[in-house]
C-alpha cells in the first residue's frame, strides 16, 4: 500500500432522502474490484467484520440471483440475505440487503464501479432505507450495537 | 416529520448558510445581529436558521441580560460527529480488507464470459 490519503471511506449522509453514501477508490481496475464483489470466495475474505466468521450460505450474483450469509461470532449468528436485482459487469451491482434480525427492514443498495485512470477505481456505494430513524439507527450504530447508548445520549444532551 | 433526533441535525446542517452560522459560532457565542453581519439577509431570516438549529439541539440562547447571544452546543455536534466517525472507520476497515484481495489478485483475471 502507497498513500492512505487517497484511500480514505468517504461517507455522506443525503439531507432529502434517507441515503447513506459511502465513496472510496482502488488501486485496481473495475473488472478486479468487481470480481471481488461477485466471488462468494473472495467476498467472504473482507464484507465481514473482523471479529466475525463469515459463512456463505449461497451468493449467486448475476441479475435475479439472491445470496445469504451469516456473521458468527462467539455461538451468535447474524443473518443476512437479499436478491440481486441488476448486476452488469464491471460496473454496476444493484441489490436488496436485510438483516435477518430486523426482517422487515430492507434496503436498497447500489454499487457503482467507474474507472478513474492509472487502473484505478472509484466505488461509490448508495444505501437507501424506508425512513429517516433507519437511515440514522444504521449510521449512529453501524450494525453493531452502541445504538441504543448513543440515542439515549442524544436524548440527554438534547433533554439538557 | 423528522422526529427523529439524528435527522434533525442532518437536516440543520444541510443549508451551507446554518453550517456557517455553525462555524461560527464554534470560535465564540454571537448575538443574532453579529450573526447576520455578514449575509444579505434579514434579522428575521437569521432567526429562522437559528430556529432550526435550535430544534436540533444545536444552539441555545442564553437568558443573559438583553444581549442573548447564541451558543453553540458543541456536545451534540462532537457526538453525531462521532457516531459518523464510527461509521466511516469501519466501512474504512472493510475496505482496507478490500485492498488486500484486491492486491493477491493475479492480473490475468478475464471478466466471466
Amino acid at each position: 500500500m502507497t498513500t492512505t490519503g487517497t484511500h480514505q471511506t468517504q461517507i455522506s449522509a443525503d439531507p432529502d432522502v434517507p441515503l447513506i453514501r459511502i465513496v472510496r477508490e482502488f488501486d485496481a481496475p473495475p473488472e478486479k474490484v468487481f470480481q471481488a464483489h461477485t466471488d462468494p470466495a473472495l467476498v467472504a475474505q473482507w464484507l465481514g467484520p473482523r471479529r466475525h466468521t463469515m459463512v456463505i450460505d449461497h451468493y449467486d450474483c448475476r441479475t435475479g440471483g439472491s445470496y445469504r450469509y451469516l456473521h458468527v461470532s462467539d455461538g451468535n449468528e447474524f443473518g443476512f440475505h437479499g436478491s440481486f436485482h441488476e448486476v452488469r459487469p464491471p460496473s454496476l451491482i444493484v441489490q436488496t440487503f436485510t438483516f435477518e434480525g430486523y426482517p422487515d427492514g430492507v434496503s436498497l443498495e447500489r454499487l457503482v464501479l467507474e474507472p478513474i485512470g492509472a487502473g484505478r477505481t472509484r466505488l461509490t456505494a448508495t444505501s437507501l432505507v424506508d425512513s429517516f430513524a433507519a437511515r440514522d439507527a444504521i449510521l449512529a450504530s453501524g450494525m453493531e450495537g452502541g445504538l441504543r447508548e448513543g440515542h439515549e445520549r442524544l436524548d440527554e444532551l438534547l433533554a439538557g | 416529520m423528522a422526529a427523529d433526533p439524528l435527522t434533525r441535525v442532518f437536516a440543520a446542517l444541510a443549508d451551507p448558510t446554518r453550517r456557517d452560522i455553525v462555524t461560527r459560532l464554534a470560535v465564540a457565542d454571537a448575538t443574532v445581529n453579529e450573526l447576520a453581519e455578514p449575509y444579505d439577509v434579514s434579522l428575521q431570516a437569521v432567526s429562522k436558521h437559528l430556529k432550526v438549529l435550535g430544534d436540533a439541539g444545536l444552539v441555545s440562547r442564553s437568558r443573559e441580560a438583553q444581549r442573548r447571544p447564541v451558543h453553540l452546543e458543541a456536545e451534540v455536534f462532537e457526538l453525531m460527529t462521532a457516531w459518523i466517525e464510527r461509521y466511516r472507520r469501519q466501512a474504512e476497515e472493510r475496505y482496507r480488507r478490500l485492498d488486500d484481495v484486491l492486491r493477491d489478485l493475479p492480473d490475468d483475471v478475464a471478466p466471466e464470459p
